[in-house]
């Protein structure tokens, strides 16, 4: 990509802000605007990350620069029936649902019922506008936006989830958040952004279901936002099925209390180019952080995990196990770096990272980054590429299931560790028949 | 049920089996004993179709077709089944969904229905019955956290449960204590009909007192040097091997 296709598609984000801000229709006196106008003008002075850039170095984006993609507020709106968005929504257990069509929170299509007193589940366009104060002393405060995607959300982002849990209480129900991209009428950016408030000794369960629609590609650029006050469990399980001539960055970054636990569990199956930046700064102690993740490529996708996990006081676990599955050309890459600063004596931190390759031609990258400067701390990591184990091949085999179901039984094996990480059985059972639909192989049970 | 003609296979390049002949008929037990290296566990691992052993030379015969032609999960639709030396783990799916998944193709294969939910589940009970295992071990993964002897006895399980033609115990025995070898014994008995055959290949006698054998035969250096029934087993556990191979050497 030369510096002037660079240039050009800066050109174009910031030519059409303006025509963006004409259609806020009284966002504009928020102090979102204010955050918007501040990121706009950080994107203007940075690039987009290149193969030059050392956290970039395996994943070219240069193919989703040379499309202009234009926020959904400048096309026509597309209308869903509830009907039609059924067959996206995980079923088999009860969940509030949030329905976010390219970014923008849909009243009509959300279905949230019998809150707990002070839980707020909302979009972030509305509570903005109409209850400020719930959000704005943290809003923007807990993350930390690194590259010209994030700031490209957070100079366009007009919408979102917002979850609010006060102090003590928990949600029984997991929020179920389905982001349903794409446009059949033009290019969409998506770039919905998302805050989630969990206080004091208060739980919740996040699944965000981020799904594609139609052939048109479009730029699916998402941010989320946590807070975990003390002693709160936040489970949050991101499923990534974006369409497969769709882009996604996904930046999820936050901060956690004394006493809390963060769970997160992420599945990509979909998208041409895919980036996940996972973050967490654990700044108090006794904190546990897990995160675990489960990738899926095919043919020519590229899925690209970055996590950070920031340990900067004493006594916090962390614990991060990913896994790829790779066939035809897929490419995978994984970075996973843990910070453990000279305070933060007594950490644990484990991370294990392993990838099984079902063709030739597929191709992984991993980067362990350890950057350990307490001196009394267990710390390890550990990596592994292959294939399917081929004595349990013959072991299935051998009590007469053939070849595709036995395969189907070893990827199940594979996935397991990291899906049992899901406790909502249901659930649990769509995500093993998504991995097997995504790898065209036959269904066990 | 079983002829196996001059069989020879390799592994890695290095021949393990040079030339076995064995006969095996309906309602017959034979034992497989022999020194470590022999080619006993290679023998099973053939007739089952691992792929890691290279057939050289020979033919297998089994309920009239030729099975070394055959993929091991065809074999075992057609009634050939290993008990493994050590059986595998499989994390994530249960023995009930294995089982069925299992049970039902080796029922389509042979143009049965499928078994319901409720005859499995009969079926299940009954074999498990038998071999003193708790119900819940069924909704467990296959072998996953289980102990040595759990895993053999799964592994008879699954045998009871498949009810073949032709089972292959690889080792069943080895490590097993007093009361598990008991267990372990009592099933395949159960399994022994007149329609069936056992395999076992074994280095302990002690077996033998439990699973009785119509023939035993000694397996060194890759070959069948001698034959005889369960009173060779006896003579084997008093002598050790060493009179076998001076005998061979003497009349060779």
């Amino acid at each position: 990509m030369s510096k002037t296709e660079i240039q050009n598609i800066k050109d174009w984000y910031a030519s059409q802000f303006s025509e963006y801000e004409s259609k806020l229709n009284g966002q504009t006196k928020t102090f979102l605007h204010d955050l918007r106008k501040d990121a706009l003008s950080k994107l203007n002075e940075m690039n987009f990350p290149t193969l030059k850039d050392e956290e970039w170095r395996y994943t070219n984006v240069s193919p989703i620069l040379k499309h202009n993609f234009v926020h959904p507020l400048s096309v026509e709106k597309v209308e869903y029936t509830k009907e039609e968005i059924s067959k996206y929504i995980f079923s088999g257990f009860d969940s509030h649902l949030v329905v976010i069509i390219n970014g923008i929170f849909s009243e009509e299509l959300s279905d949230i019922k019998n809150l707990p007193d002070g839980v707020v589940i909302g979009s972030l366009d509305k509570i903005s506008r109409e209850n400020p104060e719930l959000i704005k002393n943290h809003f923007g405060k807990n993350i930390k936006l690194k590259n010209a995607f994030n700031f490209l959300n957070a100079a366009y982002s007009n919408d979102g989830l917002v979850l609010y849990v006060p102090n003590n209480k928990v949600l029984e129900k997991p929020i179920q958040v389905l982001y349903l991209n794409g446009n059949d009428n033009a290019e969409v950016l998506s770039v919905p952004r998302s805050f989630i408030y969990i206080g004091k000794s208060a739980e919740a369960s996040v699944i965000a279901n981020y799904r594609g629609m139609g052939k048109n590609p479009y730029l699916s650029n998402v941010i989320n936002e946590f807070v975990i006050e003390q002693n709160a469990h936040l489970n949050y399980y991101k499923v990534q099925n974006e369409s497969q001539n769709a882009y996604h960055i996904d930046l999820t970054d936050g901060y956690q209390n004394r006493d809390s636990v963060f769970n997160h569990l992420s599945l990509s199956f979909g998208g041409l180019i895919v980036r996940n930046d996972l973050a967490s700064l654990l700044d108090d102690e006794n904190i546990q952080t897990h995160y675990y993740g489960l990738y899926v490529g095919q043919q020519n996708q590229h899925i690209d995990n970055y996590t950070f996990v920031d340990h900067a006081k004493p006594n916090c676990e962390s614990n991060e196990l990913y896994k790829g599955i790779l066939d035809d050309k897929a490419r995978g890459v994984f970075t996973g770096r843990i910070l453990v600063r000279q305070d933060a004596q007594k950490t644990n931190a484990y991370q294990s990272n392993k990838a099984v390759l079902l063709s030739e031609k597929t191709q992984v990258d991993t980067k362990p980054q350890l950057e350990i400067f307490a001196d009394d701390v267990k710390c390890s990591h550990g990596a592994a590429i292959g294939r399917l184990d081929d004595v349990a091949y013959f072991y299935i085999r051998s009590r007469g299931v053939p070849e595709a179901i036995a395969k189907s039984m070893l990827i199940k094996a594979y996935a397991s560790d990291v899906l049992d990480n899901v406790t909502i059985e249901e659930f649990k059972e769509q995500l093993n028949h998504m991995i097997f639909e995504s790898l065209h192989r036959v269904e066990v049970e | 049920m079983i002829s196996i003609k001059n069989l020879q296979a390799k592994v890695e390049g290095k021949d393990i089996l040079r030339g076995i002949n064995l006969e095996v008929k309906p309602g017959e037990v034979h034992a497989i004993m022999g020194p470590n290296g022999s080619g006993k566990s290679t023998l099973a691992n053939v007739l089952a179709g691992h792929e890691s052993y290279e057939v050289t030379g020979g033919e297998v015969i089994f309920e009239g077709k030729q099975l070394l032609e055959m993929d091991p999960d065809e074999r075992a639709r057609e009634g050939i089944f290993l008990a493994f030396q050590y059986p595998v783990e499989i994390p994530g799916i249960s023995n009930a969904t294995f089982l069925k998944t299992a049970i039902n193709e080796i029922r389509k294969h042979h143009g049965q229905e499928e078994l319901t939910a409720k005859e499995f589940l009969a079926l299940i009970r009954e074999k498990a019955k038998i071999l003193g295992m708790d119900d819940s071990l069924i909704s467990r993964a296959v072998n996953v956290g289980f102990s040595g002897g759990e895993k053999k006895r799964n592994e008879i399980f699954q045998l009871l449960m498949l009810n073949p033609k032709l089972a292959l115990l690889d080792e069943t025995d080895s490590g097993l204590d007093i009361d598990a070898l008991k267990i372990v014994s009592e099933g395949v008995n159960k399994f022994k009909s007149k329609d069936n055959a056992v395999i076992l290949v074994t280095h302990y006698q002690r077996l033998l007192d439990y699973i009785v054998p119509d023939f035993v035969h000694v397996l060194y250096k890759g070959r069948i040097i001698k034959s005889g029934t369960k009173e060779l087993a006896l003579e084997l556990e008093e002598k050790g091997y060493d009179w076998i191979k001076n005998e061979v050497l003497e009349t060779a």
